[in-house]
């Protein structure tokens, strides 16, 4: 079982892409390698986007999901400094 | 230092790049970069450095602006004709990012005083339109390992190359000796056309920022050159000379020397 509990959390609701990846890279930035960061966010294109840039920037994303009307959890681990 | 939100918009394309993110712009932040010339190679390397946030630009001209040089010199403009060139880069590279720093420096560079100027700097540009200071300017960054990053344009052709003193070649190894007096005409001597700086002001300024960053290869032991009219790039090898008079392993040249009585005339 993957350990989801997050070092950090950050609630990004309101803002869009780019600044949606820019917030949560300088939030990553900031922890340990292993650390876990929660993202809460509400727009769409972000909760597809902010993934697959995390990826691209060589961390787990450990989950993506809706959990209400508007909002998203996006669970990342940090993998490298 | 932790970033403003608008600082947070403001770099957000440097940012999100995984060579720079938030780590990188803070460094570029916190350096201090002086450029030689506030002319046509000055004035984009310097408003791109400015753009990129790089906290400390000195920035040294001893020319006021002239209407001839607004066919290519950027930051300046036509209200600002008889201002000297590092004040009126002052105030462009200010009013584009107020996170910068200018420090207009209106002397002629020379033995005497370039060496305490440079002293404060991490990294120097140089965008001199002369053989004296160019050399000056080498020798000074060889003797005291500073990081130089060298441009020259003439008519269509233009010239990057990257000094990293000791681990790389220097403009000596490339060139010996400045060319004698009146076989080379300076740009007040000659034409060029107006976006030439452009281009190799926006080479210098990228491989500024890659230093700052130690990110890529910088163009160390090689020339990169510019022709304009065929459109064409081509990389030069340069090593590094054992028998540099600078930077070889026995130099001879040990301390600045000027060459400015040698060469005055062919400047006006």
């Amino acid at each position: 079982m993957e350990d989801l509990r997050p070092d950090k959390k950050i609630d990004i609701r309101g803002l869009v892409c780019p600044y949606t990846f820019v917030k949560s890279k300088l939030a990553i930035e900031d922890m340990e390698v292993g650390e876990v960061l929660e993202i809460l966010l509400d727009y769409e294109e972000a909760a597809r986007n902010v993934p697959k840039s995390m990826q691209e920037h060589g961390h787990t994303v450990l989950k993506v999901e809706k959990v209400n009307d508007k909002d998203w959890i996006i669970v990342v681990r940090k993998e490298h400094d | 230092m932790e970033f403003t939100d608008e600082q947070i918009h403001r770099y957000s394309r440097h940012i999100i790049l995984p060579e720079v993110g938030g780590k990188g712009q803070k460094r570029i932040l916190q350096s201090r970069v002086l450029i030689v010339g506030a002319g046509g190679l000055g004035c984009p390397v310097g408003y791109y450095l400015a753009a990129a946030g790089v906290g400390t630009i000195g920035i040294v001209d001893s020319d006021t602006i002239e209407l001839s040089n607004l066919q290519r010199q950027i930051a300046h403009n036509t209200e600002r004709l008889g201002m000297p060139k590092a004040d009126s880069a002052k105030l462009t590279f200010e009013a584009l990012n107020p996170d910068v720093t200018v420090i207009p420096i209106k002397e002629r560079l020379n033995k005497d005083n370039i060496l305490d100027i440079i002293r404060d700097y991490d990294i120097v540009v140089d965008g001199s339109d002369n053989f004296p200071t160019r050399y000056l300017v080498n020798d000074a960054c060889v003797l005291t390992g500073k990081p130089l990053v060298s441009g020259a344009i003439l008519r269509f052709e233009g010239q990057v190359t990257t000094i990293l003193p000791r681990d790389g070649h220097c403009y000596r190894c490339l060139f010996e000796e400045p060319p004698p007096p009146g076989l080379v005409p300076s740009c007040q001597e000659a034409g060029v056309l107006g976006a030439l700086p452009g281009v190799i002001g926006a080479l210098q300024a990228m491989e500024v920022l890659k230093l700052i960053l130690q990110k890529g290869e910088p163009l160390k032991n090689q020339l990169l050159i510019y022709n304009a009219l065929t459109t064409s790039f081509r990389k030069v090898r340069v090593p590094r000379r054992s028998d540099c008079p600078v930077c070889g392993d026995s130099p001879t040249i040990t301390e600045l020397h000027d060459y400015e009585a040698e060469y005055c005339q062919m400047r006006f």
